[in-house]
């Protein structure tokens, strides 16, 4: 048997696509990634019309999507994150049909119960064997975890693997093996390294950073949660670095060990891991080189999959095992609803990604934001866009206090006894207001851009296009 | 209570619009050397709008003006006074001159505002081998100075030697300041700790201050407030202990006791006001008395 | 006050804002705001104010804001006019 296919369009070909059919792709090449380009111009010039792309992420690098739309090639997107260029074009209604917005256990939950069929998925192969067996782990285009593909190459139609490494068959250590792949085809490059993951990220040095961190690490400290078996995630802004930083000091301290870290990882979460903080990580994109090294080499260090990550319809994902994740947001109301889809002026430069998957899952969700940002408070009466429900976050951690959701009466309790500087979200609110001023509300649109669609697969909120 | 003062650059608005979220106990905005010569009109305002318009609330302000040798000091004092600054610190002051120097001109600043006299304090900056020398002249100069303030790194240029992480080569003007404040009955407040990033640093250069006497200590970074806090707050021993002197104390007056004794150590004057000093930061720390 | 000559103040930093002022006929504000939707109206009545302060009613006044709260944009603002002033 032979799956080896000379070309990309060959490879469409085989696969069947015609108009009106979905492909999808995966993010972990990130800002590096050729892979959605490549395949989307043979698409073009195939004369394919009416398609829909669904990628769990789109960056920057994807703006040439934009001519795809202009062209009809591309009238439909389903993404869980889209970077701020394409957000920009999106939010001015380029697209006529609504983006739709997932979240990363959203969308394998809605692909693996055949809400949003795929046809043809692309794996981006950072190494694969001529049967299709690959892995992100080796070779120059390394990005680690493929934890996003996973429910692409399970459920689509047909999978066409593309690899810039190929190596003989059987390549060891494989995460999507052959049995789902139906084509394999080689090409120079599949991203550009310098795009896929970044060096190691310095700890903040923004003074502000530091002091959210600080409380942040104190509030997990003295929630409850902080003890031997203790799980936790983080993004990979530098005040969430920074948490992680001060936390992992405490936990060596008090000499805890926790069971496990969890989500996309960085250097930060493989020093916890060395350090003792974790006996394991469990990752769904790495961030940074270390992170990429430490997959390959420590066993320790375990790929999942988007579906074990977060799917509700998994049977359990990791984030109902998950004590304490740390969030970021743009906004935030006094309902506790936190906006990260849209920035400040309502163009869409972002996504839920995790957001909401983890925040429902972990037993303590916590918000790291400073109170305003370029004179815009953060703490609003109504988020633009509720990308998470406020019944699923339990702290906001900024500079000048740490508002706690009132549902949480033990924690709150149990900060305030740890000294902790604890203040009502709307007092919050109105102190920031007293520095800022207060801002006149943004005048909303007329159209909807995008449909931002919980967990659960329900519409939860829509975004509309900007003045 | 002054354990940790942060310094501030007088022309970076990010740094000053959030200077109350630090953790310091007071913030010092800098006009001198974080400001170039064209700039200093430029911080000159935005620090006194700083000072005007935004609510610090605990936290107290201290603005570092230029030094007396300057184009600079007079004017900074002009439109810095008006938003009373706790604390004037002023830098390369080497003699009780230097000191009555500025004194005059505050003095005459605050009349003309129809302040009371001393509404604004003076906190000599030493820095210079004549400073060191003359410490005990400039602390008591004048009523305004409330505290001496220690700046290795200039001192250390003009003592023609290497700043170190030790710190050595400071040991002698560190110890004649305590002492020269003491005497004088003011603070004394230690130079700033400058490798931002080495953690245990700080915390042995903190310690050692406190343990030479020093009041507290100053930071150029936000990442050692808290560890200056930490080290110049007194432990929940300290203040168990203080509350027993005083305990102490009230059944010997009781008892018509002249002397007393606690845990077999005879308790004398300067011991009751330690404890008393304790027992008021203790309070202003909101700690209570554990057992 | 006069201004007679052009001046700037500021810096293009977040949270801060950078000011240019000129010698003009008449007086002109002109403002890019990052947050010019939330709070343009509140910062051209601000940049107002301290014109009047100072008592200047002639210039072009140029205001580039990068999210500055109020009392940064006055501090900037009436820099700019010390430096653009006779005596200055």
């Amino acid at each position: 048997m032979n799956k080896m296919v000379k070309s990309i369009r060959e490879a469409i070909q085989l696969a069947g696509l015609k108009d009106g059919m979905t492909v999808s792709f995966h993010h972990h090449l990130r800002n590096g990634d050729f892979v959605l380009n490549m395949v989307m111009n043979e698409i073009a010039e195939l004369g394919c019309k009416d398609i829909f792309v669904n990628a769990s992420s789109l960056f920057d690098v994807h703006m040439p999507l934009l001519d795809h739309i202009e062209n009809g090639v591309v009238t439909g997107i389903s993404a869980d994150y889209i970077s701020a260029g394409l957000g920009r074009a999106f939010s001015q209604g380029v697209l006529e049909k609504p983006v739709q917005f997932r979240t990363h256990g959203g969308r394998p939950s809605d692909i693996s119960q055949g809400n949003t069929p795929i046809d043809v998925a692309f794996i981006a192969a950072p190494a694969a064997d001529p049967m299709g067996n690959c892995s992100g782990k080796y070779g120059k285009s390394a990005c680690g975890s493929l934890g996003y593909a996973f429910a692409d190459a399970m459920f689509a139609k047909k999978v066409i693997v593309i690899t810039d490494n190929l190596m003989p068959y059987p390549l060891q250590d494989w995460s999507i093996s052959e049995d789902w792949v139906d084509f394999v085809v080689t090409v120079d490059a599949i991203g550009n390294p310098k795009g896929i993951v970044s060096g190691t990220t310095q700890i903040t040095r923004d003074p502000v950073g530091l002091v959210m961190a600080a409380h942040a690490a104190k509030v997990i400290e003295h929630s409850g949660l902080l003890k031997d078996g203790f799980s936790f995630q983080t993004g990979a802004g530098g005040a969430s670095l920074a948490a992680a930083k001060f936390l992992k000091d405490i936990m060596l301290e008090k000499k805890i060990q926790g069971s496990f870290g969890l989500g996309g990882i960085t250097g930060y979460m493989v020093d916890m891991l060395q350090a003792g903080c974790f006996r394991n990580l469990m990752d769904v994109q790495c961030f940074d080189l270390k992170a990429v090294e430490s997959i390959r080499n420590d066993p320790r260090h375990m790929e999942i999959s988007a579906m074990q990550y977060a799917s509700p319809a998994s049977r359990s994902a990791v984030v109902d095992s998950l004590d304490v994740v740390i969030l970021g947001a743009t906004e935030i109301d006094t309902d506790f609803n936190v906006n990260v889809h849209t920035d400040s002026n309502g163009y869409i430069m972002g996504g839920s990604g995790g957001h909401s998957d983890t925040a429902a899952g972990a037993k303590l969700s916590m918000i790291i934001a400073p109170m305003f940002r370029a004179r815009l408070p953060i703490v609003t009466d109504k988020v633009t866009c509720v990308s998470t429900p406020g019944k699923d976050i339990d702290v906001l951690v900024t500079q000048g206090g740490i508002a706690v959701n009132p549902k949480n009466v033990e924690l709150t309790q149990r900060l305030k006894d740890a000294g902790l500087p604890i203040v009502d979200i709307r007092e919050l609110k109105e102190k920031t207001e007293r520095i800022t001023g207060t801002p006149q509300r943004l005048p909303k649109g007329d159209r909807v851009v995008a449909e931002v669609i919980g967990r659960n697969s329900q519409l939860q909120d829509v975004i509309y296009n900007v003045l | 209570m002054r354990r940790s003062m942060l310094f501030l650059p007088g022309n970076n608005p990010n740094m000053l619009i959030n200077g109350n979220c630090l953790g310091s106990d007071a913030v010092i905005f800098d006009l001198e050397d974080a400001v170039s010569p064209a700039e200093k009109d430029a911080a000159r305002i935005l620090v006194r709008n700083t000072m005007r318009y935004m609510d610090f609330g605990g936290c107290e302000i201290i603005v570092r003006i230029n030094s007396i040798d300057t184009p600079y000091w007079k004017q900074d004092i002009d439109a810095i006074l008006p938003e009373k600054p706790a604390l004037i610190l002023l830098p390369k002051t080497g003699s009780a001159q230097d000191a009555l120097e500025a004194d005059a001109y505050i003095t005459q600043v605050e009349e003309k505002l129809g302040f009371a006299r001393n509404t604004v304090g003076l906190m000599p900056l030493i820095e210079t081998a004549m400073g060191v020398e003359n410490a005990y002249a400039i602390a008591s100069s004048t009523k305004r100075v409330q505290a001496l303030f220690l700046g290795a790194e200039d001192l250390t240029a003009d003592l023609q030697c290497k700043r170190t992480k030790e710190g050595k080569e400071i040991e002698y003007a560190r110890t004649r300041l305590v002492v020269a404040a003491r005497a004088a009955g003011v603070d004394v407040y230690d130079t700033p700790f400058t490798d931002v990033n080495d953690d245990e640093g700080i915390v042995k250069d903190a310690e050692y201050a406190k343990a030479l006497g020093f009041t507290g200590k100053s930071s150029i970074s936000p990442r050692h407030v808290e560890v200056i806090n930490a080290v110049f707050s007194p432990t929940q021993k300290d203040v168990d202990y203080a509350y027993e002197v005083m305990e102490a104390i009230a059944l010997a007056k009781q008892q018509g006791k002249g002397a007393i004794a606690l845990h077999g150590k005879m308790i004398d004057a300067p011991i009751v006001t330690r404890a008393q000093r304790t027992i008021d930061m203790a309070e202003a720390l909101g700690m209570r008395r554990g057992n | 006050m006069q201004i007679v000559k052009n001046a700037a103040a500021g810096t293009m930093e977040s949270s801060d804002a950078y000011v240019e002022i000129e010698p003009a006929q008449e007086l002109t504000v002109q403002l890019e705001s990052v947050v010019k939707v939330q709070f343009g109206d509140a910062i051209l009545s601000v940049v107002q104010d301290v014109l009047k302060e100072n008592g200047v009613e002639k210039a072009n006044v140029r205001v580039v804001d990068r999210g500055a709260l109020e009392c940064v944009i006055r501090a900037r603002v009436e820099t700019a006019i010390n430096r653009g002033k006779g005596d200055a």
